[in-house]
């Protein structure tokens, strides 16, 4: 089951999302030993396989450290679903094949321990604790592609 | 139709006579950033993905600066394949320790930065380069990848917003507080995935040196690059600066090009800021703020760590003693020679400060003063978010280079310009 963890507020930056005493590696297992450490030490606890993070607007600001998004994904959480994302973070998804969400309202439309399930194809995202579908905007289709090849780099191969 | 400096590069480099804001275009890549913590990661991509191939040796500048000299065995990893690999492709422009320098002080002093031009590099703060009228950004590792491949990225051709900066700047009020005051304006992400170019007349007394503190800071306000027009102060710092090719194309914005969002900063009315943790945007003016106890002051990085900064820091702390401890780290090899032989680093010494290899260091809390539990740094630098320069709980306040040395010699913030 996928729960949200939802952090309520607007620029969840990259020194919080991994603080750069760790960019000394860049091994995405290890960096999601440390995944959010500044803002929720409890996160790296309670996370499971699939669980989704949800925030304010801006979410990623600061360093172009794609270290970010490795350790979100190393962390395994299935989806970040935000107002809005910092540039640079959100390029850093797509290029890696992961999903940024973007999602007007998202701390009100989903609570902190909401059961989620995202639906890519539909663009709906199914909260199962409030029983409510609440549909975000797809990404343009050239970065879905990108996500579809398995990422930027995978997806240059075959140009 | 009209265009911006920021379009008609874009323009240029994707081999179209025009484009437009939310343009999607392929863009030819002029100069690739590299470093030790983006590029390592992004050689290994390029290897696992059997695309171990270089666009153009000459086209990348590689400098080992975050955590050089090398702070721990990790790192020390970090720099051994970032060395093996630009060896083995040989890449010109590689500056090994000795050399390296804070990547966005270095390059341009190298003369790796022409205008016109479309450079990308592993770091965000790569929007420095945009004081020489070309397009600069910051991107991740496996953009970095896929640009030492092919040359080529896709980008948005971002809107553009503008800052018109008017009269002078009075004493001890320097470039860092323009741009704090137009982060403090717009918000942290005021500028998000938009180009911010400046103008005005107080831009013409202000040296490349100060410029670039301003553009250094675009990405603190979510900009995807910075601007400002090439004018006889680039034209001067370019001459016989430039590495290869020494010809550029100078782009001008159209009189009726079209801007998002008009602004006007009147410099004269401007005092020293200092932007409080943990966002860029809180700056508050040095007379509401004065007193604030502090434990440490970080004088250095890509946004304050040039020639000019130290002389301006110096000219603080000629004479006198430092009441916390002192970080001075110039960003390059060749400023840190400056400062030695303008007798800076000397008056440095007798003020009691500690003076550091060129690093980035502890302006991300890697090492050289990072920061214990609850305490508060004064910095030169461009960032303090939580836990920035050492543990969670300490704190940075970001300013002048002048602010900087007179709150070292109060041991508290302090307005510089009782010390000019
Ligand atoms: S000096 Fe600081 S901001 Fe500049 S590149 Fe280094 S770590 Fe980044």
């Amino acid at each position: 089951m996928s729960k949200a963890h939802v952090y309520k507020r607007d620029h969840v930056n990259t020194d919080e999302i991994i603080p750069a005493r760790y960019l000394n590696t860049d091994d995405g297992a290890e960096l999601a030993t440390h995944c959010l450490e500044d803002l929720d030490t409890e996160f790296v606890k309670t996370v499971q396989p699939g669980d989704v993070i949800v925030a304010g607007d801006d979410f990623g600001c600061g360093s172009s450290r794609e270290h970010a998004v490795w350790a979100i994904q190393g962390a395994r959480v299935g989806a970040v679903i935000a107002h809005s994302f910092a540039r640079i973070f959100y390029r850093n998804c797509i290029d890696n094949g992961f999903y940024p969400i973007e999602l007007p309202g998202a701390v009100d439309k989903i609570h902190d321990g909401d059961e989620v399930e995202v639906d890519y194809k539909q663009g709906v995202i199914h909260n199962k604790t409030q029983n409510k579908n609440i549909p975000f905007k797809p990404l343009p289709d050239f970065a879905l592609e990108i996500i579809n090849d398995g990422g930027l780099l995978e997806h240059i191969k075959k140009c | 139709m009209p265009m911006t400096i920021t379009e008609k590069i874009f323009a240029r480099a994707a081999g179209k006579k025009t484009v437009e804001p939310g343009d999607l275009v392929n863009a030819k890549i002029d100069m690739i950033m590299c470093h030790d913590v983006t590029t390592p990661p992004a050689i290994s991509m390029l290897k696992q993905h059997d695309i171990d191939r270089v666009f153009d040796r000459e086209k990348i500048a590689v400098t080992p600066d975050h955590f050089q000299p090398a702070k721990d065995i990790k790192s020390a990893e970090l720099h051994k394949r970032l060395d093996t690999w630009a060896r083995e492709k040989g890449i010109r422009y590689y500056y090994p320790i000795g050399k390296a320098g804070v990547c966005h002080a270095l390059l341009p002093e190298q003369g790796h930065i022409r205008p016109g031009e479309v450079i990308v590099g592993g770091d965000s703060h790569t929007c420095t380069y945009g004081a020489f009228a070309a397009f600069s950004t910051g991107i991740g590792s496996t953009d970095l990848a896929a640009a030492i491949a092919t040359g080529q990225l896709w980008f948005r051709v971002p809107e553009s917003m503008k800052f018109t900066l008017n009269g002078r700047l009075p004493v001890g009020v320097y470039s860092k507080d323009v741009v704090l005051e137009a982060i403090r304006r717009i918000g942290t992400d005021g500028a998000l995935y938009k180009a911010i170019e400046y103008v005005g007349p107080a831009l013409k007394d202000m040296s490349m040196e100060a410029r670039m503190t301003i553009t250094n800071m675009a990405i603190e306000a979510g900009g995807k690059n910075a601007i400002i027009g090439f004018d006889e102060t680039t034209r001067r710092y370019l001459l016989g600066r430039l590495k290869g090719k020494q010809d550029y194309t100078v782009f001008e914005s159209d009189p009726d090009a079209k801007y998002c969002f008009e602004d006007t900063i009147d410099c004269d009315k401007l005092e020293p800021l200092v932007a409080y943790p943990h966002l860029p945007s809180n700056g508050r003016p040095i007379s509401e703020c004065a007193g604030e106890a502090m434990d440490q002051c970080y004088i250095g990085s890509c946004t304050n760590g040039r020639i000019e900064d130290y002389r301006i820091a110096a000219s603080v702390m000629k004479g006198k003693q430092v009441r916390i401890r002192t970080l001075i780290v110039p960003a390059t090899p060749t400023v840190w020679r400056q400062a030695n032989d303008e007798g800076l680093l000397n008056i440095f010494y007798d003020a009691g400060c500690v003076i550091s290899a060129p690093t980035c260091g502890a302006c991300l809390g890697g090492f050289m003063g990072v920061l214990a539990a609850g305490e508060k740094c004064v910095s030169t630098t461009n960032r303090n978010f939580v836990g920035r320069m050492g543990h969670p709980t300490s704190e940075v306040y970001l300013c002048n280079p002048a602010t900087a040395a007179a709150s070292a010699v109060e041991g508290k913030l302090a307005d510089p310009r009782k010390h000019l």
